[in-house]
């Protein structure tokens, strides 16, 4: 039993205790001179776990009396997370270590942060995903105030730490509804529970409460003011990572919860989503108009496009779930390739986050401005590139779940959308003589920038078969 | 050569690339060379199109040269063309090297500028040759971006504000579009248009937020196409990105705006909107109708008041393109016809007149229309050019604009007289605001200091227009060669509208009954 149990979570497993080894060994010996290798090590480790759970056909296995599953969309998500992970890792190591900001730490709590999210998309009872949300929380609290000299940074930790213990505090409340009315906090439970028709009040109370502390990890309007604020203040790497990873982590969760727990109840959350889906929409898109700092920029550009997102969740089929996950895949790696290009933004060995010091981009360097510009028109949703099918699906979804009307308001949106997109392009391609940014970079954020744009470019042949691995994530997911 | 549409509609990217990754540095060799690679792919590109062009069997109305291979999520590949597409792919090749050999002045950015101008043919001719709806929408949106860099980078004073309208004006038309298509995907299970074209969309009049809609589904398709290619085309009164965004954008820029993307918006309608939805398009024809008239009016009348040469033009495109709508709306052999004529011979005619601005804009550096003045002097052949061209924009007997509106007048007589009693007092004000223009230009003394040293046309000048006369010319007094290849395609696609309008009207009295 036992030992069946723990042969599900060998990744799990091997990624933390390699975190507490490390931590402990390194705490002992080099201290922060191990930083680097640490990083490499770690994201080694993560790339191999990801092909290792990529390749692992264990079929939907339950572990821990149904708490823990490990079904094709845990592993659809936790490939992507690690995969995203490990890109963002190998991104930050140049940065940090310029800056001394790269502590040993650093990593690990990735690392450990990662675990988390894989216990998150892997949960099969309210306990479990609480342990694995708080894992994954915590961590990130430590990581946004790395640089502890910095006002902005301790105000993003100390923030994200306030508004997030208040988020848990809703969820767990929601989760305790959720017990009582059911009398489990097993999926399996509950979702019997609510299999006969109608749903009582307090679960659906229970439910709402769940909701809006899933929201608020996911950054969906209204949970969402601490979005900016945060990205601003974490040091660059760090807000590559919260676009990242975790908002992977967070919409598996959701759907999980959605489809595993209250799959029958579809009609009386629908519309809770739907709502959430427009509005982020809506306000990630005209909250980013006015920005000048392009880290805000990007927050709210996740929210919008977390709110699309939701939008395939909210048509409550095996589809939308699929469409979700195939969004969610496009939009980590955009922002992978987009946080790359951000990390390359200096001056005088200084980070510039302005988006006015971009002016004239394109000229010094129109191999990275090209690649951007890719990003960018990919991230606004305009074909050719990949992200416009990332929209097509969730489209889709919405309609065939009879929610035309979100999806009306998911065009209208994109192009408010578009605007700021292009704001950046025009500062690049249009603009005046202004700052002069850096040229030099370090060639893995180049790879990375150029891997991104070419995957958007080239990825709408095939997709390079993550449409089929999507499908079948969802599938298990709604059996 | 199974896919040659492939072949053509691919090698301008290819060359593109090419630019991109093996061309370096920006000195004047790297120019020379970007240019040239631009005018060798395009002119390769109009000559493969020609094996097209030859091969095309006019009495086939179904899709010839199909090539056809799975995608994403159901979507095909998949290219072809008919009676109606045909036309406008042999225009873009056309047109293209015409556009390449116009730019040759340019000195800022040249590899990037012709990167731009081969990526834009790819998405050109792809919208004219795609046959599933996704990949055709993926054509028509992706234009938008070469063409917002083209403004942006190399245009005028103004350039930023006309961009952005342009592009977000258009990207707005077009996503309501996009809904639409998910809509017909769920509904008929396929974007093959191919099949599209034969599925009937429901037409029951249901109600909506109590409203009734008359024509049901087909109607709310209707209007999110309507909504796009009207931009696109662009009808009044969604027109005004238009002006800015030719008076901005360089001359070549200019050129393939008005002699192709603006086309667009016809092939639209003529592929989605007359075939697939008859019953919408047959509720909201009068609508569209009465637009083009007062298109044609209005736009008229505002060409009239500008100072601006290339903004004169621009109207004057409104205006020629509401001819166009009313024929397509006008839904009968003529009507079509002439549209689709009337297309070609604006995307031969108003480009020229581009170019004719273009000419004397390279020398003097000013579109004002007072900077001008008594250029026959200096300019003989300049001005035989520009006398042609705006007698053909004046629709004047043996050129192609002459035919292009009498049809559309034609057809549309046959359905609504009052409609085209407006739109015949808008022929003479084309003819009022396109002579006094002329005068004001070439005409009268030259008496401005400036003009003194002007040069005439260089060779490559003359180079440009020569096909473009050519075409003109050949186009007025021969129409016969565009009426018999795009003739059976319209005959069958009026047809299959008319049955589908008896079906549906059958249908609804049997409902009613």
């Amino acid at each position: 039993m036992i030992q069946a149990d723990l042969t599900v979570i060998i990744p799990e497993i091997v990624l933390a205790v390699f975190a507490m080894l490390a931590l402990l060994g390194a705490a002992y010996t080099g201290k922060d001179r191990l930083g680097p290798a640490l990083v490499w090590a770690t994201a080694a480790l993560m790339v191999i776990l990801g092909v290792f759970i990529a390749t692992r056909d264990i079929g939907t296995s339950i572990a821990f009396g149904g708490m823990f599953v490990d079904d094709g969309f845990a592993r659809f998500s936790k490939v992507t997370i690690l995969m995203s992970a490990a890109a963002v890792l190998l991104m930050s190591q140049d940065y940090m270590s310029r800056r001394g900001l790269l502590r040993f730490e650093y990593p690990l709590l990735v690392a450990l942060a990662s675990v988390g999210m894989m216990m998150m998309v892997s949960a099969g009872d309210l306990m479990s995903l609480y342990m694995g949300l708080e894992l994954q929380s915590l961590a990130l609290y430590v990581v946004a105030a790395l640089r502890r000299d910095s006002v902005k940074s301790t105000e993003a930790g100390l923030k994200y730490f306030v508004l997030g213990a208040l988020s848990s505090g809703l969820l767990l409340y929601g989760a305790s509804l959720v017990y009582g009315y059911a009398g489990t906090t097993l999926f399996a439970g509950i979702i019997q529970t609510a299999q006969h028709g109608d749903v009582s009040l307090g679960l659906l109370f229970g439910l709402i409460f769940v909701i809006s502390g899933l929201a608020f990890k996911i950054s969906a309007v209204p949970f969402h003011m601490w979005t900016p604020d945060v990205y601003e203040g974490s040091p660059t790497p760090v807000t590559a990572f919260f676009a990242t990873a975790p908002k992977m982590a967070a919409m598996g969760l959701f759907a999980r919860v959605l489809h595993d727990a209250f799959g029958h109840a579809v009609a009386d959350w629908q519309q809770v989503i739907a709502l959430l889906s427009v509005l982020s929409m809506f306000v990630g898109a005209v909250a980013a108009i006015g920005q000048r700092d392009i880290k805000r920029l990007m927050a709210y550009s996740s929210i919008a496009h977390m709110g699309f997102a939701l939008m395939g969740l909210a048509a409550g089929t095996e589809f939308g779930v699929q469409a979700m996950l195939i969004y969610m895949a496009i939009y980590v790696t955009m922002n992978v390739g987009t946080f790359a290009f951000i990390l390359m933004m200096e001056k005088d060995g200084r980070p510039v986050t302005e988006i006015s010091a971009l002016n004239l981009y394109a000229r010094r360097e129109p191999g990275r401005a090209l690649a951007m510009l890719i990003l960018l028109f990919s991230l606004a949703g305009v074909p050719p590139m990949l992200g416009f099918f990332g929209k097509f699906y969730v489209l889709r979804a919405a309609y065939d779940g009879g929610l035309a009307w979100l999806a009306v308001a998911g065009v209208i949106a994109s192009v408010i959308g578009a605007f700021y997109y292009l704001r950046i392009v025009y500062f690049m391609y249009f603009g005046d003589e202004g700052a002069e940014l850096e040229t030099n970079a370090s060639p893995v954020l180049w790879g990375f920038l150029m891997a991104s744009a070419a995957v958007m470019l080239l990825g709408i042949v095939n997709m390079f078969g993550v449409e089929g691995a999507a499908a079948a994530a969802a599938a298990t997911l709604l059996q | 050569m199974d896919n040659i549409l492939s072949i053509v509609t691919f090698v301008p990217s290819l060359a593109a690339l090419i630019l991109v990754v093996f061309l370096r540095g920006d000195d004047e060799a790297a120019q020379r060379n970007a240019k040239y690679v631009a005018l060798f792919a395009t002119s390769v590109t109009f000559l493969v199109s020609l094996g097209i062009y030859f091969e095309f069997d006019p009495n086939d109305t179904g899709f010839q040269f199909v090539e056809q291979s799975d995608w994403l999520l159901g979507l095909q590949y998949k290219m072809g063309v008919d009676g109606i597409s045909v036309l406008f792919v042999m225009l873009t090749t056309f047109i293209m090297p015409l556009t390449i050999l116009a730019s040759w002045n340019v000195t800022v950015r040249v590899k990037e500028y012709m990167v731009a101008f081969l990526l834009l043919e790819t998405l050109m001719l792809g919208v004219f040759t795609a046959l599933d709806l996704v990949l055709f929408y993926l054509f028509f949106e992706a234009g938008l971006i070469p063409m917002f860099l083209i403004i942006g980078i190399w245009g005028g004073k103004n350039r930023i504000y006309a961009s952005f309208k342009f592009f977000l004006y258009t990207f707005l038309g077009s996503v309501l579009m996009l809904v639409a298509m998910v809509a017909m995907f769920a509904d008929a299970g396929t974007t093959d248009i191919e099949i599209l074209l034969t599925h009937q969309f429901g037409s029951e009049t249901f109600s909506l937020m109590g409203m009734q809609v008359v024509g049901g589904m087909q109607t709310l398709l209707f209007l999110a196409f309507f909504a796009s290619f009207a931009v696109k085309m662009p009808m009044w009164p969604v027109h005004t990105w238009l002006p800015d965004a030719h008076v901005q954008a360089p001359t070549a820029g200019s050129v393939v705006l008005a002699a192709i993307l603006l086309k667009m918006g016809g092939y639209g309608f003529l592929r989605f909107s007359l075939p697939m939805f008859p019953v919408g398009a047959d509720v909201m024809a009068p609508v569209v109708l009465w637009m083009s008239a007062i298109a044609i009016v209005y736009t008229s009348l505002v060409a009239l008041v500008q100072e601006d040469m290339k903004k004169l033009i621009a109207y004057s495109s409104v205006a020629h393109m509401g001819f166009v709508t009313m024929g397509i709306f006008a839904a009968n052999q003529q009507g079509v016809d002439g549209a689709i004529f009337q297309m070609l011979s604006h995307g031969f005619i108003s480009a020229a007149l581009f170019l004719c601005v273009g000419v004397i804009y390279d020398r003097m550096h000013t579109r004002e229309i007072d900077a001008y003045g008594g250029l026959v002097v200096r300019m003989p052949a300049y001005a035989l050019v520009f006398m042609f061209f705006t007698m053909g924009n004046v629709g004047l007997p043996g050129t192609s604009g002459f035919v292009g509106e009498f049809l559309t007048m034609m057809g549309a007589f046959q359905v609504n007289t009052w409609v085209t009693a407006v739109a015949a007092t808008g022929v003479i004000f084309s003819a009022a605001y396109a002579l006094w223009l002329y005068r004001r230009v070439v005409f009268g003394d030259l008496i401005k200091e400036s003009l003194r040293t002007i040069q005439d046309m260089s060779g490559r000048e003359r180079a440009i227009f020569a096909p473009l006369v050519v075409m003109t010319l050949l186009l007025g007094v021969y129409p016969s060669l565009v009426t018999d290849i795009i003739g059976p395609s319209t005959t069958a696609l009026l047809a299959s509208y008319d049955t589908a309008l008896t079906a549906a009207e059958t249908a609804n009295q049997l409902a009613s009954n």
